[in-house]
């Protein structure tokens, strides 16, 4: 076969890869710009109703915990609700949540109904805590090493199969690498 | 009847206004040229939630704590570059509408020009082929084919 037969038909089977390739992802996930940087600073008064706030110290204290953004106000949040209050039942990880723009009495009504798997949270009114992070949307979860280290944003309701094949293996590596 | 007319009319320009007032519901800055150059800065950067928009033409919750962000660094004393690297550090290069010129962004900088020199090289070997044919001898024709063809030319005639 001549090159001028085959290269039309090799050029047009990389694009259709590549572009095949392009229409499985999700345009919706974009690259967090703070994987493997520290924490932002910050230091959040406790949800309505909670002891505990969040502050950048907290995720610093050596222990691996999940940070996830919630809000009464965000549909999806309830969605995966009952898989954090399950990892907060078999204690797998620690949860700390980040109540995003939210009314103080909405965020405690909703934590009172759904249940509260959170060890901590902190109440970002203004949002602009959640700016530092670089969120969103609503619910986002990121996975902060012992030392302040963010290892894996996840973006979206945390769907079991995301547990186990993301959430849980980036707090596991992260715990072997403390 | 006049009146009633010009009253109609106020009214028309007064309701044609109000989607003038959707945008820009923020409180600009004092200072005409520092909110210039907000407006400037709000225009290429991409707003997260609508993606395709920037946060200047989005009305999205976080467009608009975005817009007062940059204000914010404006009037803290950022220079423009450091208004984007505030946003970018955050986001990343994703928010800017025109991204920047780097490694991973080479082949998209670099795509037209090496689209424009396939072509040249496209168009060129073609057109050389053309001329290598239209330029070659062709081999003379044997005496059967001449034979056919002088038959073929003999049936047509009249």
């Amino acid at each position: 076969m001549r090159l001028g037969t085959v290269l039309p038909i090799a050029i047009f089977a990389a694009l259709a890869v590549a572009l095949g390739v392009g229409l499985t992802l999700n345009p919706r996930e974009i690259p967090s710009a703070l994987i493997d940087k520290p924490v932002p600073e910050f230091d959040l008064p406790p949800v309505a109703g909670k002891p505990l706030g969040l502050a950048s110290r907290d995720l610093k204290a050596g222990e691996v915990a999940l940070v996830n953004v919630f809000a009464s106000w965000c549909v999806a949040c309830r969605e995966e609700h009952p898989l954090l209050m399950e990892l907060a039942r078999t204690k797998r990880v620690a949860v700390h949540g980040l109540n995003y723009k939210d009314a103080p009495s909405d965020a405690q009504r909703w934590l009172a109904e759904w249940g509260d798997p959170y060890a901590r949270a902190g109440a970002d009114r203004s949002g602009r805590v959640g700016i530092d992070f670089g969120v969103y949307g609503v619910p986002e979860t990121f996975v902060v090493d012992g030392h302040g280290r963010i290892v894996l944003k996840h973006i979206g309701p945390i769907m079991p199969a995301d547990l186990e094949t993301k959430i849980l293996p980036a707090v596991a590596k992260a715990r072997a690498q403390r | 009847m006049r009146r009633i007319a010009r009253a109609l009319w106020i009214a028309f320009a007064v309701l044609a206004a109000v989607p003038a007032f959707a945008l820009g519901v923020d409180p600009p800055l004092p200072d005409p040229g520092q909110e210039a150059r907000a407006i400037e800065i709000h225009k290429a950067l991409r707003c997260l939630v609508c993606q395709n928009q920037s946060i200047h033409d989005s009305n999205a919750g976080l467009a608009v704590d975005l817009r007062r962000i940059v204000r914010e660094r404006i009037q803290a004393g950022d220079d423009d570059a450091q208004v984007v690297g505030y946003v970018v550090a955050r986001y990343g290069d994703w928010v800017l509408l025109k991204p920047p010129l780097n490694v991973k962004t080479a082949l998209l900088w670099g795509a037209p020009a090496i689209l424009i020199l396939l072509g040249i090289v496209t168009v060129r070997s073609f057109h050389r082929r053309n001329r290598a044919l239209a330029a070659a001898t062709p081999t003379p024709l044997s005496t059967h084919e001449r034979k056919r063809l002088e038959r073929l030319i003999g049936e047509d005639a009249p």
